[in-house]
């Protein structure tokens, strides 16, 4: 190839390169600026939950927190455990925490003076970890750590690639296998009872619990622990962690609490009370 | 022409395939009919004015979509109203939300949507208002 | 070049035609997944990879096992390999093709697949694998198109050609090596949690790729004037053997690490591979068979005289190819969700829907291949006059 035609052509690639460099340069700076939170917004500089496993255990059949959030979030109900999503629900104790319960040469037989825990029910959740492995891979920063601890998800951008569901090591993500009420326009999706102050999912996305971020915007508490303090028996508890006068500090100092999976180093912020 | 036959052909394939916009749609009836988007009865203004909304809704939109959700913020400040705080929300109808005022998805988005053919995607996942049925 | 693609033999046109065909059902298949979104799969909740991603990893392998013809042929100046070269970069430039759909089709939402490069991640793993992947197709298109267009023209190829072949030698070990940093980063899987993972990867990828290649140029050599010499083939065969070795070799090492030190975490997963769980035992026929497979390949592959003789090549390959594929195209991902982080057992298989997509790619693969190949052939052919 002769001089200038190569050199026209490396300058024609170099130009294409800066000019999709400026261009997105140049729109993420647009009219972003300017915007501030909500008036009353709840803030803090570490969100995290307590779980009483006593008090929640004792009311059988309890499932308000479960059905608040999903009803708040627009989180179908369906049928099929495979394509089931869920951002709360119960499990029993030696699913929550297996490696109490795990052994081999007969110990699952021999552990049952700890019958009493082993199928107790836990409500089990996103554990908003300090080093969460589900943001760690995702390509697209779809979800990502807030400063306030909260991991976020953004629907949007999600490209459905499912990596951060493999990299859960509590099972706490949910992907929507199908639209999940019924295709967009369709008579399912208009008969469906909808919360209009937040919005459904399409399919192919991941959601998970985002403890409440938008209602936290807006000065209130999730949901879960809202209606368990008010129609229950106020076994959730969420606040500040590194505020030593909150209440979730309060009950730290007093109780025995667990994490699942501690060991893991994802540092999970939901702690149990057992 | 050699393989004369075989050129035609192609070329008469050929201005089908590319003519397709422009025969296709002449099936869909709404060709032509002018959108007449209805304006919310009882406001004055939008968050901007007309002009810009025209022009931008997408972009403001994109740009609502990243501050809520990505940078947590929740207020927009008006530009062509200096003072005027609003909700960055589309279809929240418990805020000052797009849908609040524009309440009717068939009678106002969508007389401009169809007429240009675009489905924007929002409505996969954000709740329709009710002033639809 | 393309267009001695374009004239052949009855035959030739016969396997075009097939690979068109199944092309066509499996994007058919494909359409009714876009449109009704995951749910046809058989993949869950659980089990959030599974065919797609498993092919994905096998044909990774593939990809990257051009490395053993190019590294003895450029860098070690092999002239033996000298015929087999471009038949193994254009068997390489169809595997990381399927690869690339298989990425595609196991997206949730396929057309924000740009998102990735949008917003860079590089804390991201699959950001990376996409990126190699890429540069791989990159590497193996240029490289083939300029060696063998100057051969073609019966010219030394250009000067600047051979570094850029001396990357392609670390690039394929490094496609191979960040697909299985897809695995083994996750402190959620322990079954994948293992250093040895990538040794693995590219010790079973170094057997099935040349062992496919033999394959294939055996069946060339059958139907065409085009002989890639028996001396490269056995070669070959000799490199399918030490890695079939080494990969039988690394998944004992697993067993040991795993049932020595009696983690019951870890040994969930081999339980329910081989033995199943509670009754629930879908992929024990697989495992077994993939064993025994293995068990033949080998003694097929290191027995000289059963390796060098005219039924023992051909069956040796084709064992070896076939236990590899149940390793990693059906069993090591779906194996490291089950059981699932809470201890439960859930299963599963791929439906027809999903196996009619895969066979869609991999008909496309095969429909690249076989033009690669006729082009390749009608070349050399026409050069030896």
């Amino acid at each position: 190839m002769d001089e200038s035609r190569r050199c026209f052509l490396k300058t024609a690639g170099a130009s294409i390169v800066g000019m999709g460099v400026g261009a997105s340069a140049v729109t993420a700076l647009a009219d972003a600026l300017g915007d501030t939170p909500y008036l009353g917004a709840k803030t803090a500089k570490r969100w995290a939950m307590v779980i009483d496993t006593r008090s929640c255990a004792e009311t059988k059949g309890c499932t308000k927190c479960m059905d608040a959030c999903h009803r708040v979030h627009n989180v179908p109900t369906i049928e099929d455990p495979r394509h089931e999503v869920k951002w709360i629900w119960k499990e029993p104790f030696r699913h929550a925490f297996p490696s109490m319960f795990e052994g081999t040469h007969g110990y699952e037989d021999r552990v049952q003076p700890l019958d009493w825990l082993k199928d107790r029910d836990v409500m089990v959740l996103c554990n908003h970890c300090d080093n969460p492995p589900c943001v760690r891979v995702c390509p697209t920063q779809a979800t990502w750590k807030r400063e306030d601890g909260i991991v976020m998800m953004d629907m949007h951008r999600c490209i459905g690639c499912r990596f951060c569901v493999v990299g859960c090591p509590y099972g706490s993500r949910s992907f929507n296998w199908k639209d999940p009420f019924g295709k967009p326009g369709s008579e399912e999706r208009k008969n469906a009872k909808l919360d209009p102050s937040f919005p459904t999912r399409t399919k192919g996305v991941v959601e998970k619990c985002n403890f409440c971020a938008e209602r936290l915007a807006k000065g209130m508490m999730p949901a879960c622990v809202e209606t368990c303090a008010k129609e229950g028996p106020g076994s959730l508890t969420f606040g500040d962690l590194a505020d030593s006068e909150s209440e979730v500090a309060a009950i730290l100092k007093q109780a025995y609490t667990i994490r699942r999976k501690a060991a893991l180093g994802t540092s999970p912020h939901i702690f149990y009370v057992v | 022409m050699y393989n004369g036959g075989k050129i035609i052909a192609g070329i008469v394939i050929f201005i089908v395939l590319v003519t397709f916009p422009i025969w296709f749609s002449f099936s869909n009836e709404s060709l032509g009919k002018k959108p007449e988007p209805k304006k919310p009865v009882g406001y004055e203004h939008c968050v901007e004015d007309t002009a810009y909304m025209k022009a931008f809704h997408m972009d403001l939109l994109n740009n609502w979509r990243d501050s809520v959700v990505r940078d947590g913020k929740g207020l927009y400040h008006s530009k062509a109203f200096k003072g005027e705080t609003y909700p960055m929300s589309l279809s929240d109808t418990t805020v000052q939300s797009c849908m609040t005022c524009h309440s009717n998805k068939a009678d106002f988005c969508d007389q401009c949507h169809n007429y240009v053919g675009v489905t924007p995607y929002c409505w996969d996942c954000h709740v329709e208002p009710k002033g639809n049925q | 070049m393309i267009e001695k693609a374009l004239s052949g033999s009855p035959k030739y046109w016969a396997l075009i035609f097939f690979w068109l065909v199944f092309m066509g059902l499996g994007a058919f298949a494909f359409l009714g997944q876009y449109q009704d979104g995951l749910q046809v799969t058989g993949l869950s909740r659980d089990v959030p990879w599974g065919f797609y991603i498993a092919q994905l990893t096998f044909l990774v392998g593939i990809a990257a096992s051009a490395v053993m013809v190019v590294l003895p042929y450029y860098l070690h100046d092999y002239k033996a390999f000298g015929k087999l070269a471009i038949l193994g970069e254009f068997l390489a430039i169809p595997a990381v093709l399927m690869c690339m759909l298989f990425v595609l089709v196991d997206m949730g939402q396929t057309a924000r697949i740009a998102n990735m490069f949008i917003y860079i991640t590089p804390n991201s793993v699959m950001f990376w694998d996409a990126s190699v992947l890429m540069g791989y197709l990159g590497l193996n298109i240029v490289i083939s198109q300029v060696t063998f267009g100057a051969e073609r023209k019966g010219i030394a190829p250009p000067k600047w050609i051979r570094p850029i072949i001396i990357l392609s030698i670390p690039w394929a070990v490094s496609i191979h090596t960040v697909t299985a940093f897809l695995y083994s980063g996750h402190a959620a899987r322990p079954f994948w949690m293992s250093a040895i993972l990538a040794p693995r990867f590219l010790a079973s990828a170094f057997a099935a790729g040349p062992a496919l290649l033999i394959l294939l140029c055996l069946v060339v050599r059958k139907q065409t004037k085009y002989d890639p010499g028996m001396k490269a083939l056995h070669k070959l065969s000799e490199i399918v053997a030490y890695a079939m070795a080494a990969s039988v070799f690394f998944i004992l090492l697993e067993i040991f690490t795993v049932f020595y030190s009696g983690i019951p975490e870890h040994i969930h997963h081999f339980q329910y591979m081989y033995m199943g769980i509670d009754g629930k035992a879908a992929l024990a026929p697989w495992m077994w068979t993939s064993s025994v497979l293995a068990i033949v390949a080998l003694v097929l592959l290191l027995v000289p005289r059963y390796r060098k003789s005219r039924m023992g090549l051909p069956i040796a390959c084709v064992a070896t190819i076939a236990s590899l594929w149940i390793e990693k195209g059906m069993s090591l991902v779906v194996a490291g969700f089950v059981p699932n982080p809470l201890g439960q057992v859930i299963e599963y298989m791929p439906t027809g829907q999903e196996l009619m997509i895969s066979f869609g790619i991999y008909a496309f693969g095969g429909l690249v291949l076989t033009v690669l190949y006729k082009v390749a052939i009608s070349v050399r052919e026409g050069l030896q006059g």
